[in-house]
């Protein structure tokens, strides 16, 4: 294994995260923090854009194929314009002494180690780096989480680090388990443990022992994905860190897990012995579609109901993905894409609106459109797009989702549908309370946004617009062949 | 003759009788027992000093896979063990113990007698699990084994965290479960990257008992008692 990989243009990319984080951790002021923050994470997109014409590249560390490019562009793309937002809600928590100097400096350098941890994950031919990865990703995550310092910030931090704890744990047994499965195949050594050698060695793997591994990774990387029965402990770090990170946190960790599991899928259908991966995929998918739908109702805490949002359209998409078959992985990774877009301008949306209000809690935030138009507007497109109506892109995932299980496993199209419809309900009941009526008053401080702060979020929900009203050719074509090597 | 025929089927190097095989069974059961213990023990101090014990016998595991498989990089993994799970964690640990003042507490937990059928339970699932899912396999015998011993002490720490009350003791079963994940990783022969993902692994023990400490329980809920967590979530869902 050679290091010097790391610094290949791909290479670069979680590695500029990486520099930036060391150098955030040195730099006292937090004005000045702010903004490197920003320039890192810009500078860190601005790598991933050359992505997708570095396709191929496959070196003992680093892989760069259609759906990791795909998923590593999107994920240094929010983690950029997040950056811009946490520039405003940055000073608005200092404004209000939330959040004081030096948290501020722990907080933006965990900002970049985050995010270069998932472009790592992601951007790992190695499964060992590639939990190592995940697992900085956590830790990073769980401290910012933990910065507010009220009890329930503990208490959330403290939770989502026990039951991810656990998760990685189990992904880290499945890893070794999969070793054991592999290296017949692929020979000992590193070789057993680099996605690209062994997804084309799938058929030559031992069959039960990756049955074995696949329930560990499946569970270990489902927490991660926030797929129901582990899904707990992302309601309450949404809720209690610090709104960016949610942003962030919302879209971006479970595409890290989701797509880990979609290459697992990938390795057990190449292999004749192992059991059919689309099963229990779909199933865990399903309960959470269904477990998120129906808690949407009761909440009533904002934050927390976006986060169980995020929870049912995780579990769409792993739906779609144990389905399988051409149409429905496109679907699943578009879905993915465009969920993630919405879901971070919401919480970049809801983050103004809380410190505006000085509370998140739907009975302190409401009648938005009438006391800050555009920031109500901007939150309405958003709550409108995230329940899946038209014109938005996600219909259009959601459509073809749909109508794949009506042909191929029609029973199953009722709880989907229902799980859909009941969630999408929900949302839409909020999105009157929230933006609609008489407006509470303004309790925080904090900016409603200029046109020129809101234009990140404009900008991710005109892709999703353009998703879903007219999507370019090179787009689908893009879309399509990675749908056919994941295969 | 049966029996020397018997023998002949397994690969020589694993078969009882053989000292690597025995010694990496010795030192694997020692560390399930000691997961038992840790179940069972409703002493804080004692818990302490079982999971010292279970990590130095990691360590004794790790150096002996070294020796046997001739990987040196293992030793790397059994000093880490020693050194930081066998000594360091637990004086931490014990640290924060006596600073909390909770250095006499009695946990109550669930009867002994159920606990102890539910860990035999799992011991027995991790067997009709991992053996016949290897059973065809090239894979070693000794690997197959080893994978049962260390799945049933990931589990068993699993059910620790599950059935005690006390944030620290729950902290022990997480870290007592890492190291059932560092056996597995130890006793696969060719298993790369082994040192490296022991000490990723020991970032995230290390974390777990800072995090005792920077979490700061006690201050913010006047005791460790981890189901009083909840019970200040529900007042804010």
């Amino acid at each position: 294994m050679n290091p010097l990989e790391l610094f290949t243009p791909a290479g670069l990319v979680p590695m500029s995260a990486f520099a930036a984080a060391i150098v955030l951790g040195c730099v006292p002021s937090w004005r000045a923090g702010a903004w490197i923050n920003v320039a890192g994470s810009t500078i860190c997109f601005l790598l991933a854009v050359r992505l997708p014409w570095q396709v191929g590249t496959a070196g003992p560390l680093v892989l760069v194929d259609r759906l990791s490019a795909h998923v590593a562009l999107l994920t240094a793309f929010i983690g950029m314009t997040t950056s811009w937002f946490s520039l405003t809600y940055v000073r608005a928590e200092i404004a209000a002494r939330r959040l004081d100097r030096r948290r501020l400096r722990l907080y933006h350098a965990m900002y970049q180690v985050f995010v270069g941890g998932m472009l790592m994950a992601l951007l790992s031919n190695n499964l060992g780096i590639a939990w190592v990865s995940v697992e900085a990703a956590t830790i990073a995550a769980v401290l910012v989480v933990g910065l507010p310092r009220t009890a329930e910030a503990v208490e959330a931090s403290w939770k989502f680090f026990i039951i991810c704890g656990v998760g990685i744990a189990l992904a880290l047994f499945g890893t070794i388990v999969l070793y054991v499965a592999v290296s017949p195949a692929t020979g000992p050594g590193l070789p057993a443990m680099t996605w690209s050698t062994i997804l084309p060695a799938a058929a030559r793997c031992n069959g039960p022992v990756l049955n074995l591994a696949f329930v560990f990774l499946l569970l270990g990387y489902g927490t991660k994905a926030g797929l129901a029965p582990l899904h707990t402990w992302m309601p309450d770090a949404h809720a209690e860190g610090p709104t960016p990170v949610s942003a962030v946190l919302a879209g971006s960790i479970l595409n890290v897990a989701l797509v880990v599991i979609l290459r697992l899928r990938q390795l057990m259908a190449g292999n004749a012995e192992a059991i059919d991966p689309g099963v229990p995929i779909m199933a865990l998918g399903l309960l959470s579609l269904l477990v998120a739908a129906f808690s949407l109702w009761p909440r009533r805490d904002a934050k927390r109901f976006f986060a169980f949002s995020t929870i049912e359209q995780s579990g769409v998409a792993a739906f779609a993905f144990g389905l399988g078959g051409n149409a429905a992985i496109f679907a699943g990774v578009l879905h993915l894409t465009l969920h993630t877009l919405i879901k971070a301008s919401i919480f970049q949306c809801i983050g103004r609106a809380t410190q505006l209000k000085g509370g998140q809690k739907f009975t302190d935030i409401g009648g938005l459109i009438t006391s800050h138009r555009l920031l109500g507007l901007t939150l309405a497109a958003g709550i409108l797009a995230v329940a899946a109506l038209p014109p938005f892109g996600l219909f259009t995932s959601e459509f073809l989702i749909a109508t794949e299980t009506f042909r191929r496993l029609p029973l199953l199209s009722l709880p989907l549908g229902i799980g859909l419809v009941v969630g999408a309900w929900a949302l839409m009941m909020r999105l009157q309370s929230l933006c609609l009526g008489v407006p509470t008053p303004d309790n925080g401080q904090g900016s409603s946004g200029s046109a020129l702060a809101l234009a990140p979020i404009w900008a991710q929900l005109a892709i999703v617009l353009v998703l879903g009203l007219a999507m370019p050719a090179p787009v689908v074509e893009w879309l399509h062949l990675m749908a056919e090597t994941v295969q | 003759m049966f029996g020397a025929q018997s023998i002949g089927v397994l690969a020589p190097s694993a078969a009882f009788g053989v000292l690597s095989y025995d010694m990496a069974h010795l030192l694997g059961g020692a560390a399930l027992i000691l997961s038992f213990a840790l179940l069972y023990q409703r002493r804080v101090v004692s818990v302490i000093n079982i999971y010292a014990m279970q990590a130095i016998v990691l360590a004794a595991t790790a150096a002996w896979q070294g020796w046997s498989q001739g990987e040196p990089a293992l030793y790397v993994t059994a000093l880490i063990a020693l050194v930081a799970k066998g000594v360091a964690i637990p004086v931490a640990l014990y640290r924060i113990v006596v600073r909390l003042q909770i250095t006499r507490t009695i946990e109550t937990t669930f009867g002994i007698f159920p606990l102890m059928i539910v860990g035999v339970a799992l011991v027995v699932l991790s067997i009709a699990v991992v053996l016949p899912s290897t059973s065809a396999a090239q894979a070693h015998t000794l690997t197959r084994e080893d994978l049962t011993l260390a799945l049933s002490v990931v589990l068993l720490g699993m059910l620790m965290m599950i059935t005690r009350r006390n944030a620290l003791t729950q902290v022990v079963g997480f870290l007592s479960m890492e190291n059932g994940l560092v056996l597995a990783a130890v006793g696969i022969e060719g298993m790369p990257l082994v040192v490296e993902l022991s000490t990723a692994i020991l970032v995230l023990v290390a974390f777990v008992v800072f995090g005792v400490f920077f979490f700061r329980i006690r201050e913010r809920f006047d005791t460790l008692d981890a189901s009083r967590l909840d019970e200040i979530a529900s007042s804010h869902r």
